[in-house]
């Protein structure tokens, strides 16, 4: 995109020849030169929050919403100030960034890659956002990271969980928090083989499309590794309300454990005909049957209800995690709204932060410098505990966590457990790992618009 | 051979659902001629009176217990629903656990009211408008509908489990002389199938065997004519919107068990209902049935991974190519009239 | 003038002066007023109102016209972007071998799939427009996107990568779609006091293509074959009863508009190079219907109407949020500005689809003939003061055209 510096000539001139019918303006503001997209100039700096507002995931977008609102007050040093206290970088002073009041826009992706991008480029072309924060699915957050790579602005991802966002897509103006497939898989399959043994024959459900696919190739791989055979891999449609007809050939299949590599309405459906059928109560193979959900979030576990009893999962956060960070931002978040932050939120909220944070060490809102603060950068005392941003893929490497439905919650809210904390080394592969577009992926340079 | 069977039963059960919905669907185009795209938006509005009830059943009042903490370490407020309270623990349990059968009363009343509203109060206004006009005003509808309950409800599906003691599935196969596990089906999929039998034959009955319901055929088949007799068939049409709303409803009360419902449920099914309703063929009531089970029936036989291994992706597209074929070979549907919405 | 009469070259001079002072009236708004979220005039959005106009109008030929009501246009809406995007990253981001190979492309898928539906009218042909459009979108969103033979690349969409071949890229050129060139992307803000208006490369290349196709679909009503058209419409049966065939009449419509969804589809992807899935699905198909019943089924301009205006509140209506909402109402006691901001709440931000849906249902009770009748009403309201001033008309609704088809 670029500006131009017009003169007050130019202006005239242009104006005379659109041949407007406008009074002829007084006063001329020449544009300075932007050195990159949407530089703030005035005394206030914008953020663009983009989040499913409409569809499926409607409310997941919605605690996105309420989590990145929780920053920007902290951020402008009102609240109670959440994990400015407990963040180990003190760059962050509560009065805004680099001095500038933050104020935010928000627009509504519908979970479609096509709305995404153009409500993203409405807060780009329209209301000046120098950053683009959140969203609910892989599809949305690779098409808008390549966006906001040709625009010239940071894209902090929210919940995206497929490999290619830092793998064959990852982009140098995109930066994710969240974890990924492979981490599940890594986490996931050390406490199968502990509950369930070396020996299971796992029945995969997938849903058909990317993210599904490179999440049933992280798990498939992870448990394989450990001694499991994969008895059956089937695709299941998007758009697929009933389950019934994949449940139904689950217990003749010969497999003793189902993996749903389902996420948001699909699983809720999958996992409740997988009851329904009583795949739980059945003995297989001479052992108990098992149900996993690789990747749960509240939202689904709500959704799911009592089915979730026992199903073992992965998660990137969860407000029952008793370190310092995370008791700050529950307390801040829970005071707020009147119940505890999801892993998505928490995502949202911290990849906030974060951005303030690198601009503020970088000096700017370009975004190079901030890319260039951000890479490499350790941190704690947001939630998740130690993490790691690292450089070559932009992608956060912390601790993961593997939950459990809980047998006996005692209120909406602790419906999963903490089983395990699975350590960052576990998880953490190379950067050029084939799950993750291998030698060919790069980053690309970084592009300040302008 | 037992694949086969457990096939047969999901294209059956998921044919039911298709059957209702579409059956209802004809009975508007068939006595109103109205393209009606609210009527996914009537079934989701069932499944809701499920959520309503079991919402209004568990009304609660809080107690402190201060042995427990909630999440910001404050003394956890127990809830215990006033049913309980008020009729013991054991009928008022059974109450809440009924709660999805129970709805079926609720959503009667509610349905048919819904029905009628919209019939006196918005399409009667459109009879003589273009099918165009209708599709707008009725999709308009469905939106508001459908927002409604997203404000009310939220965006995220809501458990309404089924009765306790129909929950779980049972050995089919040993019944019939299969080894154990063979073909398990859930309980409550079975109900599902019977009670859509039940209203079908319903109305089938009604149609069939009343004065009122032989009315309405002649209508349906000449409306000026049954007019000129005297006879005020548009109060007698009303009644079978409200009917057919009926029929949406109580597929989606009862459907709740089956899949947490949610507000867009109901555009899930439309566009499906519709392609049922012109396959069987427009204006044929047994037509829309005997599609919806067909369509079920392939749907399920296609999603096997002998099918999808064979021709990928035909799981996706099973019913909207049959609904090709189907209409290149029989012009007007299994079991279409001539001249019904062929303008 | 160019072949029209005069109420035509009217309503051609009136669009063309709309869509040229576009980011002047769509941004009536100072930039730092609280009234600025109503402000759309900047690039993505103009681009999307004339793009949507140019599908709606090509919709209309067919729905407009003959009476048959596809519900799966949609699709050669997606595939013209498939086609796009593949030239992009095959040969060059040079706009004009995309946007020319989109409209190739969904010219022929329509053969197809028009030949094979126009065999049944009515409500059988739209289910079988339907089921092509959900079939094509099935198999993009997931088998045409498998690893070993990824054409459409999912969920995500299509989009360029950086080791495409582009073979006849040339050295220099933006790394952006272009024409020749000229970065779609360009764009000069003119800053008038506090006003600000954005002239947008993607945008004028848009608008000049609108105008041709509009022009085109002008010559295309009046003409002996837009009459027959009409015949199909009024009585097809009698029709043929004179021994004409009107399946090449219908099925030339169909393709005709099916080509200028690709020609939509092909823009789309020239002003942002990304196609997705979605754009096949029924739901999108659903819309450009809504458009063209909203705008005025039948007439020149009304496709185009409705297109501004659903367009307009997806992207305007969904960014209202609460904060908007108390900086509008900032001026009250507390009490009052709550009061006004929950009252308000529901119809915008995440509840922009009930406004919507509510509007639906208004304007089709309250003006059966669309957004076109409201404005014949408020004309025949104004009838002694016809003096056009179009600077004030900040929604770029153009003057009412009592002269429209019928």
């Amino acid at each position: 995109m670029s500006k131009s510096n017009l003169t007050r000539r130019g202006v005239l001139k242009t104006g005379a020849v659109a041949g407007t019918s406008l009074a002829v303006p007084t006063i001329f503001t020449a544009q300075s030169v932007a050195a990159y997209t949407n530089e703030p100039t005035g005394g206030t700096v914008t953020l663009g929050f983009n989040v499913p507002q409409t569809g499926p995931y409607a409310d997941e977008g919605n605690d996105e919403l309420l989590a990145q609102q929780l920053a920007v007050e902290h951020l402008n040093g009102e609240g109670d100030g959440g994990c400015l206290n407990t963040f180990t970088s003190k760059a962050l002073k509560g009065n805004g960034i680099l001095g500038k009041k933050v104020q935010f826009v928000t627009g509504d992706t519908q979970t479609k890659s096509d709305a995404a991008r153009a409500s993203a480029k409405s807060m780009i072309e329209k209301d000046g956002a120098i950053m683009i924060n959140g969203g609910s699915s892989s599809g949305v957050a690779v098409a808008v990271q390549g966006l906001c790579q040709d625009a010239g602005v940071i894209f902090m991802a929210g919940l995206t969980h497929a490999n290619d966002t830092t793998g064959k897509d990852r982009k140098a103006n995109g930066f994710r928090h969240f974890f990924n497939a492979y981490m599940s898989g890594a986490a996931l399959a050390p406490v199968l083989a502990k509950e369930m043994g070396n020996d299971r024959r796992a029945y995969h459900l997938t849903a058909d499309y990317n993210w599904g696919w490179t999440q049933e190739e992280s798990i498939v791989a992870s448990t394989e590794a450990l001694g499991w055979e994969t008895v059956n891999t089937v695709k299941t449609p998007l758009a697929s309300t009933d389950f019934s007809s994949y449940i139904a050939p689950v217990l003749n299949s010969g497999a003793d454990v189902l993996v749903l590599n389902h996420y948001g309405g699909n699983m809720v459906n999958s996992l409740t005909n997988a009851i329904q059928f009583g795949l739980l109560d059945k003995v297989a193979n001479g052992k108990d049957f098992k149900i996993v959900v690789p990747l749960y979030s509240e939202l689904m576990a709500a959704g799911a209800g009592e089915n979730i009893k026992g199903v073992l999962g992965s998660m990137n956060y969860n407000w029952q995690l008793e370190n310092e960070g995370s008791k700050a931002f529950v307390k801040s978040f829970g005071e707020k709204y009147g119940k505890p932050p999801s892993n998505s939120a928490q995502t949202c909220y911290a990849q906030v932060l974060l951005y303030a944070d690198a601009c503020e060490r970088a000096g700017t809102f370009n975004p190079c410098g901030v890319a260039e603060a951000l890479e490499g950068f350790e941190f704690d005392g947001l939630g998740n505990g130690k993490t790691l941003y690292r450089a070559e893929d932009h992608q956060c490497f912390k601790d993961v966590l593997v939950v459990r439905g809980a047998q006996n919650p005692t209120s909406a809210y602790d419906t999963l457990e903490i089983v395990e904390v699975t350590p960052v080394e576990q998880v953490t592969y190379a950067p050029n790992h084939p799950m993750f577009g291998g030698d060919e992926a790069t980053l690309g340079e970084c592009n300040p618009g302008a | 051979m037992d694949s086969f069977l457990l096939q047969i039963l999901n294209g059956l059960d998921k044919g039911s659902a298709y059957a209702l919905i579409a059956l209802g669907l004809t009975l508007i185009f068939g006595t109103l001629g109205v393209v009606n795209f609210a009527h996914g938006a009537l079934f989701m509005i069932g499944a809701f009176c499920a959520v309503t009830l079991n919402k209004l059943l568990t009304l609660s009042f809080e107690t402190v217990d201060e042995t427990k903490t909630d999440f910001l370490g404050n003394p956890l407020k127990v809830e215990t629903p006033y049913v309980e309270a008020w009729f013991g623990p054991e009928f008022g349990g059974a109450l809440i656990d009924w709660s999805v059968p129970l709805a079926i009363l609720l959503a009667i009343p509610v349905m048919v009211g819904i029905g009628f509203v919209m019939e006196r109060g918005l399409i009667k206004h459109f009879y003589k408008r273009p099918h165009a006009d209708q599709i707008l005003v009725t999709f308009g509808l469905a939106i508001v509908l459908q927002e409604i309950i997203k404000y009310y409800f939220g965006a995220n599906p809501i458990q309404t489990p089924e009765p306790s003691a129909l929950r779980g599935s049972i050995d089919i196969g040993t019944m019939i002389g299969f080894e154990a596990n063979r073909i398990i089906y859930p309980i409550w999929r079975l109900v599902y199938f019977f009670f859509a039998m039940v209203i079908i034959a319903g109305v089938f009955g009604f149609l069939q065997f009343t004065t009122f319901g032989m009315v309405v055929r002649a209508g349906m088949a000449d409306r000026e004519t049954v007019g000129l007799l005297g006879i005020n068939i548009d109060r007698r049409f009303t009644i079978m919107f409200g009917i057919a709303a009926a029929v949406a409803g109580l597929a989606g009360v009862m459907y709740g068990p089956l899949n947490p419902p949610n507000y867009h449920m109901g555009m899930d099914f439309l566009v499906l209902s519709f392609v049922v309703v012109v396959v069987g063929g427009m204006g044929s009531l047994p037509g829309a049935v005997l599609a919806g089970f067909m369509l079920g029936i392939l749907e399920s036989f296609a999603s096997t991974t002998w099918a999808t291994t064979t021709i990928p992706g035909i799981n996706q597209i099973i019913i909207y190519l049959v609904a090709i074929i189907v209409l290149l070979t029989r012009p007007r549907g299994l079991m279409g009239r001539k001249g019904v919405m062929e303008e | 003038m160019l072949g029209l009469n005069r109420k035509d070259t009217t309503l051609l001079i009136v669009v063309f002066l709309l869509t040229m002072l576009a980011p002047f009236l769509l941004n009536p708004f100072p930039a730092d007023s609280a009234m600025a979220q109503f402000n759309a005039g900047y690039p993505d959005l103009m681009q999307r109102f004339v793009i949507f106009g140019i599908f709606a109008v090509g919709f209309n030929i067919l729905f407009g016209l003959t009476g048959y009501l596809s519900f799966g246009h949609a699709a050669f809406l997606g595939v013209g972007s498939y086609a796009a995007v593949w030239m992009f990253k095959l040969f060059t981001f040079n706009v004009v071998p995309a946007i020319a190979a989109a409209v190739v492309v969904a010219g022929l898928f329509s053969v197809l799939i028009g030949y094979v539906s126009l065999r049944r009218s009515g409500i059988y042909f739209s289910i079988l427009t339907l089921a092509f459009a959900q079939m094509s979108f099935a198999l993009a969103y997931s088998v045409l996107s498998n690893p070993k033979f990824n054409l459409t690349n999912g969920e995500t969409g299509l989009q360029v990568y950086a080791d495409d071949p582009q073979i006849f890229a040339v050295a220099g050129s933006p790394n952006l779609p272009h024409l020749f060139g000229l970065s779609m992307r360009s764009t000069y803000t003119m800053d008038v006091g506090a006003w600000s208006f954005d002239f947008n490369a993607g945008y004028y290349l848009c608008a000049v293509i609108m105008l041709v196709v509009f022009y085109l679909s002008v010559r295309l009503f009046r003409s002996p074959f837009g009459m027959m058209l009409r015949a199909i419409k009024s009585n097809q049966q009698r029709l043929n009863y004179t021994g004409l065939n009107s399946r090449p009449y219908t099925l030339a419509a169909f393709v005709i508009s099916g080509m200028y969804a690709g020609l939509a589809g092909g823009l789309l992807a020239a002003m942002d190079p990304l196609a997705g899935a979605e754009r096949m699905q029924w739901t999108a198909s659903g819309e450009v219907v809504l458009m063209t019943i909203l705008g005025g089924a039948g007439t020149l301009i009304g496709p185009v109407l409705g297109a501004g205006f659903i367009k307009y509140f997806e992207n305007i209506f969904s960014k209202i949020n609460d904060n908007v909402l108390h900086s509008w109402f900032a001026f009250l006691p507390d009490g009052m500005e709550d009061f006004m901001v929950t009252i308000i709440h529901p119809f915008v931000g995440k509840g922009w689809h009930l406004t919507l849906g509510l509007l639906f249902m208004l304007v089709v009770i309250f003006l059966p003939g669309g957004l076109v009748e409201g404005g014949q009403r408020i004309a025949r309201l104004f009838k002694r003061n016809t003096t056009q001033t179009p600077g004030n008309d900040p929604e770029h609704h153009p003057k009412p055209s009592p002269h429209v088809a019928e």
